[in-house]
């Protein structure tokens, strides 16, 4: 008996001795999309390296990054779904929406030999809602009269958790497809028709890579890093357009909102890639909530400045979009919104 | 005589000065000890109590909004907010009910192996360590194995036999469930076995019959309700399972079509949306199927130790 | 005598299945242990555990935040369940007939039987909610409440088989009831109750689905209660389910870990319910 009582004692004695480390208003917690995870990765390691200030981001999804921040146990949310207004009358306080990057969802797809695919928004609708069955149906064929598809069924993959990713290829469903619009409509989370579930932009595609004749969206940089090929997409103007940083670039060069609340797929730029989407950085814009400090809020504030401007370089070579000087330009203006006790931390 | 013969027993030990003889000095602590050892079980039979309570208080919403029909309707739309648990019911009935299917010879004969033939030497030995293993083993892990070992081989099958080669889905899910039951399974099937009293093998054995014989005509219908218990237990598991189900069954919210669809069960739908519900009736939703999963298994374990309880008296 | 031939046949054709069978059923425990050790001792190096976890896509990086993880919220769940559920066994050992016990011991049974998601919600609503956290704390809580029917039963079935004799032999020589309990049963029956708790201990060390929404994961090493943590069976969780190959290689790496964590519990137990065992 005496021997379970020393042992119980030394272990609490041991979480108390481990719990005395210090208060940490030098580590935020955010969680939320998993679009722009693989950069918010290396932006977190390259800050904590550059500044000491430990940055623990969950990519659970859009989704999740809203609840949490609802909730308030994260210090901010990831998420390229912005709030709508009643959305934001649920969170009980106003939401700046920083806008970190733009990035591109792309349409991958696992067909072996088939290196081009050509597609028109009609015909993504239709084998999203399961009306076009086979590879080979002529309206696909027609389109890419170079390769020979194959007889097989499609499997559409599509997010099985909350996410961003969904809400800005549903939006962009949903402006062209009236179908689409009325059946499943737009948001993080659908009643999808028919497909697989994945978790994760990483869980699509990994479920895509190892499912032959499947297809499903994700965001441009998991298709590159995991050599998995993408579909040309067909854009409002008629032209075939190839997803990158480039198109996406240009898919957001229209006149943006103050908020920066702004879809832009189905861009009406000419030579814009139609699913391009921003990527959001959700605060509280009243830092002085629940018992957050004004030291705390600093620490935010600062991360989310540093995001905007020298974060920026990370952008291009994981294939996100960098803000361009009119978005910079207004994400500086969201961040100094932001206040504690009526005062702007930002100065 | 009669009254005073009780109080004879008069303990002169542990008086201290001063006390009365027959009432130890100890009274007090023995009576604060016997009442933190009550509490203690009754701490216990409050958690209980409030974790049921709980489900049901933070479900209350989604019960409100759609009653009786939550368990009928075939719908989970978050986005028009139409929440129905039909499609899990089903998918967890089916990946349960499938596991069993699968497991119930093997864990029959690990259980007959171990009960009636050699008890010492190498093979129970194997086989009883084996078995303990395997039931050491983390859920993650059989899902990860599923994930790298059990998912190729099944989208091979899948391609060779001309349907969609998910990989995933309602019947790889249940091979994987079936595999982690096998030892609750079988060493509950294995008591139940070893209960069978010894006077009626003996008796078949000696008018002759091999031991074939005597499980089949002998052990086995006698059993039958103690195995029938194991069974419905064993299912209770199975329901209740979730990361290893999680990771194989392809998260698709539709009615499955056929055994090789994707589904979800109610235990990996709560795992996938739980951190991401953004309405409350979304989350109260989840909660509710998480009340469901408490019922039902509570049942089912009850149901079982009843049958088993009446089995073991009824020698 | 063909009879008896086939009749005897037909028992060692059965024999024989249930052989195969039996054998069958032992072949997946052998191909989890053989592909894990196979693809995970390669990533097994000092690095491995005691460095932190890279960013995507970046080659090394260990999983040390997750085995501290580990042993934090095991630690918590050891503290609170530990002493609750060892007087809980023992009150149920010391009053077999009474209604009450029967109430708890229906009620331990359904506490046994809740599965482990549905603890995590309510570790969820008691604990993450109110803290507006998740912590490691919270998940330390879901894991107790997951280990108390496992220690209380045990605790209970060992100490009901120390003969009565012994307690009465105690109390006649004038032990007060609470020293009978703590000094002459409880010992007797010590090497059952820490058996118990061993395996109680090694089953919630590889639990997952209720840390999904509390500890949560971390991908810095935290040693703060009250912030959330990452454990490795998380690690296995997450990495196995992303497409990076470099992720597949640590999780490889963590499941060998955790099922060499999982063994050597299992093997101290045993080794302990054989030494220590008072004999009556």
């Amino acid at each position: 008996m005496k021997k379970i009582f020393k042992v119980m004692l030394g272990v609490v004695m041991m979480l108390l001795m481990v719990n005395v480390s210090k208060a940490d208003d030098k580590e935020l917690i955010g969680a939320g999309a998993t679009f722009p995870y693989p950069l918010y990765s290396k932006m977190f390691d390259v800050y904590y390296k550059e500044h000491g200030i430990k940055v623990n981001y969950s990519a659970i999804g859009s989704g999740g990054g809203i609840r949490q921040l609802k909730e308030k146990t994260v210090d901010f949310g990831g998420t390229d779904a912005f709030l709508s207004d009643q959305q934001i009358k649920e969170m009980g306080a106003d939401i700046v929406h920083i806008p970190v990057c733009m990035g591109a969802v792309v349409l991958a797809y696992n067909m072996p030999g088939i290196k081009t695919l050509y597609l028109t928004p009609d015909i993504v609708a239709d084998m999203f809602l399961g009306k076009i069955k086979k590879w080979n149906d002529p309206k696909i064929q027609k389109i890419n009269p170079k390769e020979k598809l194959p007889d097989t069924n499609i499997v559409t993959v599509h997010r099985s958790d909350g996410s961003g990713t969904t809400f800005i290829f549903t939006d962009y469903l949903s402006k062209i497809s009236n179908e689409w619009q009325s059946k499943v409509g737009k948001g993080t989370s659908v009643n999808w028709p028919i497909g697989l579930g994945g978790k994760g932009n990483s869980g699509v595609a990994g479920l895509i890579k190892n499912v032959p004749y499947s297809i499903g969206y994700v965001e441009l940089i998991y298709a590159l890093s995991n050599k998995i090929p993408f579909a040309t997409l067909q854009n409002k103007s008629g032209v075939f357009i190839e997803p990158s940083l480039t198109t996406t670039s240009k898919a957001g060069d229209v006149k943006l909102p103050d908020d920066m609340r702004v879809s832009i797929t189905d861009t009406d730029a000419k030579d814009g890639y139609s699913i391009s989407g921003f990527t959001w950085i959700i605060v509280y814009k009243k830092q002085n909530y629940g018992n957050r400090s004004y030291e705390r809020a600093k620490t935010l504030v600062n991360l989310l400045w540093w995001m905007v401007h020298q974060g920026q370089k990370y952008a291009e070579e994981l294939h996100y979009a960098p803000l361009s000087k009119q978005a910079l330009m207004k994400a500086e203006n969201l961040i100094k919104s932001i206040t504690y006790n009526g005062k702007q931390i930002m100065n | 005589m009669g009254k005073n013969q009780q109080q004879q027993k008069i303990c002169y030990v542990n008086t201290g000065p001063g006390q009365k003889p027959g009432v130890s000095k100890f009274f007090k602590k023995d009576f604060l000890f016997k009442f933190i050892l009550f509490f203690s079980g009754f701490l216990v039979f409050l958690l209980v109590l409030s974790i049921f309570v709980s489900l049901i208080l933070n479900s209350v919403p989604s019960l409100k909004e759609f009653g009786l029909k939550f368990f009928v309707s075939k719908t989970w739309d978050p986005v028009f907010e139409q929440f129905g648990a039909l499609p899990f019911i089903t998918g967890t009935l089916l990946t349960s009910f499938l596991a069993i299917l699968i497991t119930i010879p093997f864990s029959l004969a690990i259980s007959i192996y171990l009960a009636e033939f050699t008890k010492h030497g190498f093979y129970p030995g194997f086989l009883k360590n084996s078995i303990d293993l395997l039931a050491g083993v983390p859920s993650v892990v059989y899902g990860f194995f599923g994930i790298f070992v059990i998912v190729p081989v099944i989208r091979y099958l899948q391609i060779k036999l001309h349907i969609e080669p998910y990989g995933v889905g309602i019947f790889t899910a249940s091979i994987i469930l079936s595999i982690m039951i096998i030892p609750f399974s079988s060493s509950l099937g294995r008591e139940i076995i070893e209960m069978v009293p010894a006077e009626i093998k003996e008796a078949a054995y000696s008018l002759g019959s091999t031991r074939f014989e005597v499980i089949k005509y002998v052990i086995l219908p006698y059993a039958r309700s103690g195995i029938t218990a194991g069974i419905l237990l064993a299912l209770g598991r199975a329901i209740g399972e979730t990361m290893a189900v999680t990771m194989v069954i392809g998260n698709s919210n539709m009615m499955p079509e056929s055994i090789f669809s994707p589904s979800n069960t109610m235990a990996s739908v709560i795992a996938n949306e739980f951190t991401e519900a953004v309405t409350s009736i979304h989350l109260s939703s989840l909660i509710e199927i998480g009340v469901v999963l408490f019922l039902v298994t509570t049942m089912i374990s009850i149901t079982g130790k009843i049958i088993i309880k009446k089995f073991a008296v009824h020698q | 005598m063909e009879n008896i031939r086939k009749r005897i046949l037909k028992d060692r054709l059965f024999t024989l299945i249930v052989i195969v069978l039996s054998f069958t059923a032992c072949i997946p425990l052998l191909a989890i242990l053989g592909f894990i050790i196979k693809n995970g001792i390669s990533s097994i190096n000092l690095d491995f555990f005691i460095h932190l976890p890279k960013p995507v896509g970046e080659h090394g990086g260990g999983i040390s935040n997750a085995i501290i993880g580990t042993f934090i919220v095991v630690g918590i769940a050891f503290v609170i369940a530990t002493p609750l559920s060892l007087l809980a066994g023992i009150y149920l050992a010391e009053n077999k007939k009474n209604f009450f016990s029967d109430v708890l011991r229906v009620g331990i049974d359904i506490l046994a039987s809740i599965p482990s998601i549905v603890i995590g919600i309510i570790a969820y609503l008691w604990v993450v909610k109110p803290m507006k956290s998740f912590s490691a704390l919270s998940g330390g809580i879901a894991l107790a409440i997951i280990m108390l029917p496992v220690v209380i039963k045990s605790t209970e079935e060992t100490l009901s088989m120390v003969p009565d004799s012994l307690r009465e032999a105690s109390l006649a020589l004038g032990v007060p009831y609470f020293r009978t309990i703590l000094k002459v049963i409880v010992p007797a029956g010590l090497s059952g109750i820490i058996t118990g708790i061993l395996i109680a201990i090694s089953r919630i060390a590889g639990e997952t689905a209720p840390l999904l929404f509390t500890a949560f994961g971390n991908p810095f090493m935290n040693l703060n209660v009250t912030k959330p943590v990452n454990t490795i069976p998380l690690v296995v969780f997450n990495y196995s389910t992303s497409p990076y190959e470099q992720w597949h290689k640590i999780a490889w790496a963590a499941a060998l870990v955790l099922i060499a964590i999982v063994f050597v519990f299992n093997f101290l137990a045993r080794i302990i319910s054989k030494k220590w065992k008072t004999k009556f």
